[in-house]
């Protein structure tokens, strides 16, 4: 196994102070300690309001409000993140993060606003909200977690759904997130990599490049039990 | 066929008097809510007719209403009509007014529930602990919350009380800002993290050391009528604050009932005395026995609770219990605890109970803090030391109920 013994993985937590409603930073945590378990030297960066944002290998969005979501989405246009993630760095979004790297969404009223274009999806306003148990199957993987949002994303001809949904509503009901390059997006919020270890794994795998050696923790029985919680028999 | 509204609340109070003394007799309920809910049904005015003619002082915030409605009940003198049960919805005060016609009242209020019974009680002091976030599969947003504290407490909809407010809490002085009255409190509030962003304007809130603003100018109030550093001052009076339960949050709860209080015309320096005297609040902050265990039983709900109350377990290396549930009255979803700074617990072996046990070890796990997954409480090695046992709200009543006192 090849590995670049002095590489530095830097994971930045975007805008915590505004999209962090939902223990959102318990995703860059898992994805820190995960990989330090595994040797690698990683660094855990959380960008608050006003400060620049640094080069980064994955950048996480949370979840926010709909005013802190507006907010966040306008200093990000102007910040230097979507050319970070053409020259390759990895994202992690959910919820509102989900939201804001599409075409445009919806908040307050239905007033249309216009997003970070990084992705062919966009986001109407859902007729109820959705609060309850997400359960999705990606690929030969069962994802679980846990929704609030009053969403309804509509993806692009060319966009990949993240999972099927088994339970909950996720983009539409049907579908939820998106997969594109190295974007990764669902509406599975706060600490979904928590819940998910597999998929904490896979994310890191992707950004270093190599597969990691199988470990095993108490995330391991959690996801069990949260598995048999939420899959349909 | 229509009756008259008095006969109607006649009727009505007959119902939750029968209702509660029903509950009571077959020891099926505590006789609060169901006969609070029935007469509300009957009556749907009932509230409002049984506040009028009584000076009412209700308590409300996401951390330390049940404590501070003690307290104002306690700090008062003489007899006091109070929802102490922990009933905090309008069926539950509904139920406190009909079992007693006393002429003061202290009501503790849930955040959401608040502008319906100002509107409906016309309170003479509003109390407003602090603001953030809680169960938010139920009540979704702190913000909006603000926003609605804020319509109901202007001027614009007819209140005419006053306004007692945290003025280190954003959201709160956001919140108060529109009433006519308003006495402000420097109380120290260590929570920030719901309010970084500003209420008005969403941009970044700068704190300092005593004081924070916004760019936009909606920053700390200036004018202070309570103030709670070194010692308690309440309109340029010293007030000797020495209280039996422990805490720095209950200081601050404290001050705020004492000025409250003083709004009514209590001197604070009658109120204190009573004040320091409140030992027990609802089973709260006294030891408990099960099973050769010493419990200290500490209730905390959500991020902001847990975060005072972490600060307050002693810093050597004795153990830690920690329950939590995910039930509807906890709220569904334990995301929250990655919100919690658990990382203080390193040094300490905590044992997770409860429901949700093994969310809790999973987070105690990435934060770096030894843990044990406790299945069965049984099996848990009997300490010579009292043991500090942080539980969310039902996981609280669990354990209250599993124990006995001391
Ligand atoms: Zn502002």
């Amino acid at each position: 196994m090849a590995r670049e013994v002095n590489t530095v993985l830097t994971i930045a937590t975007l805008l915590p102070d505004l999209l962090g409603t939902y223990g959102d930073g318990g995703n860059g945590l898992v994805l820190a300690q995960r990989a330090r378990q595994r040797g690698v030297h990683a660094l855990l960066v959380p960008v608050e309001l006003g400060q620049e944002i640094p080069e980064a290998s994955i950048y996480l969005l949370g979840g926010g409000e709909d005013g802190p979501q507006r907010l966040a989405c306008d200093l990000l246009s102007k910040s230097s993140f979507k050319q970070r993630v053409d020259n390759g760095a990895t994202v992690v979004a959910v919820c509102a993060g989900l939201q804001i790297l599409g075409h445009s969404f919806s908040v307050e009223g239905n007033d249309r606003y216009q997003g970070l274009g990084l992705v062919d999806v966009e986001t109407t306003r859902g007729t109820s909200r959705s609060v309850g148990e997400l359960c999705a199957r990606v690929g030969d993987r069962t994802l679980v977690g846990f929704e609030n949002h009053g969403g309804h994303t509509t993806l692009g001809p060319g966009i990949s759904p993240f999972g099927q949904v088994l339970r909950g509503r996720g983009n539409d009901g049907a579908v939820d997130g998106y997969r594109t390059g190295r974007i990764w997006a669902t509406y599975a919020h706060g600490p979904v990599l928590a819940l998910n270890p597999w998929l904490a794994d896979l994310v890191l795998e992707s950004v270093l490049g190599y597969e990691l050696e199988p470990m095993q923790s108490v995330a391991d029985q959690l996801y069990a039990e949260r598995c048999a919680a939420l899959s349909p028999r | 066929m229509s009756m008259d509204p008095s006969a109607r609340n006649r009727l009505a109070i007959l119902a939750v008097r029968t209702v509660n003394w029903g509950s009571r007799v077959t020891r099926r309920g505590s006789g609060t809510v169901a006969g609070g809910r029935i007469g509300l049904q009957l009556s749907p005015k009932l509230l409002s007719a049984l506040a009028r003619g009584r000076t009412t002082i209700v308590v409300s915030g996401t951390n330390g209403k049940t404590t501070t409605t003690a307290m104002v009940a306690a700090g008062w003198g003489g007899d006091v009509t109070t929802n102490a049960t922990g009933a905090n919805m309008p069926a539950g005060h509904v139920a406190a007014l009909v079992e007693s016609s006393y002429a003061n009242a202290a009501l503790e209020v849930d955040e959401a529930w608040l502008p319906e019974v100002v509107r409906e009680v016309g309170p003479a002091v509003v109390v407003l602990l602090n603001l953030s976030r809680d169960q938010l599969d139920r009540a979704n947003e702190v913000r909006q919350m603000a926003e609605r504290w804020r319509r109901c407490l202007s001027t614009e909809s007819g209140f005419r009380g006053t306004v007692v407010a945290n003025a280190n809490d954003p959201l709160v002085v956001y919140a108060a800002m529109g009433a006519t009255n308003v006495r402000w409190c420097d109380i120290p509030t260590r929570w920030m993290a719901d309010a970084k962003s500003c209420p008005r304007c969403t941009l970044a809130v700068h704190y300092q050391v005593s004081t924070w603003s916004c760019t936009c100018g909606f920053a700390k109030p200036t004018t202070l009528s309570t103030t709670l550093h070194d010692g308690l001052t309440v309109d340029g009076v010293d007030v000797p604050l020495e209280l039996s339960i422990p805490g720095a949050f209950n200081e601050a709860n404290a001050a705020l009932a004492i000025t409250a209080l003083d709004e009514v015309g209590v001197s604070p320096l009658d109120a204190v005395q009573r004040i320091n005297a409140v030992r027990a609040v609802a089973g709260r902050f006294t030891l408990r026995q099960w099973n050769g265990h010493t419990l200290h039983l500490l209730l905390a709900k959500n991020p902001s609770g847990f975060d005072a109350l972490l600060s307050t377990v002693e810093d050597d290396d004795a153990d830690v219990w920690v329950a939590i549930n995910a039930r509807i009255a906890d709220g569904r979803d334990p995301s929250w605890l990655y919100d919690v700074p658990f990382e203080k617990l390193r040094g300490h072996r905590v044992w997770c109970l409860g429901d949700r046990r093994l969310d809790l070890a999973t987070r105690l796990d990435y934060g770096g803090v030894a843990f044990e997954v406790v299945n069965d409480v049984d099996r848990i090695p009997a300490s010579p030391e009292p043991v500090a046992l942080l539980a969310n709200y039902t996981a609280f009543s669990e354990w209250l109920a599993r124990s006995t006192p001391c």
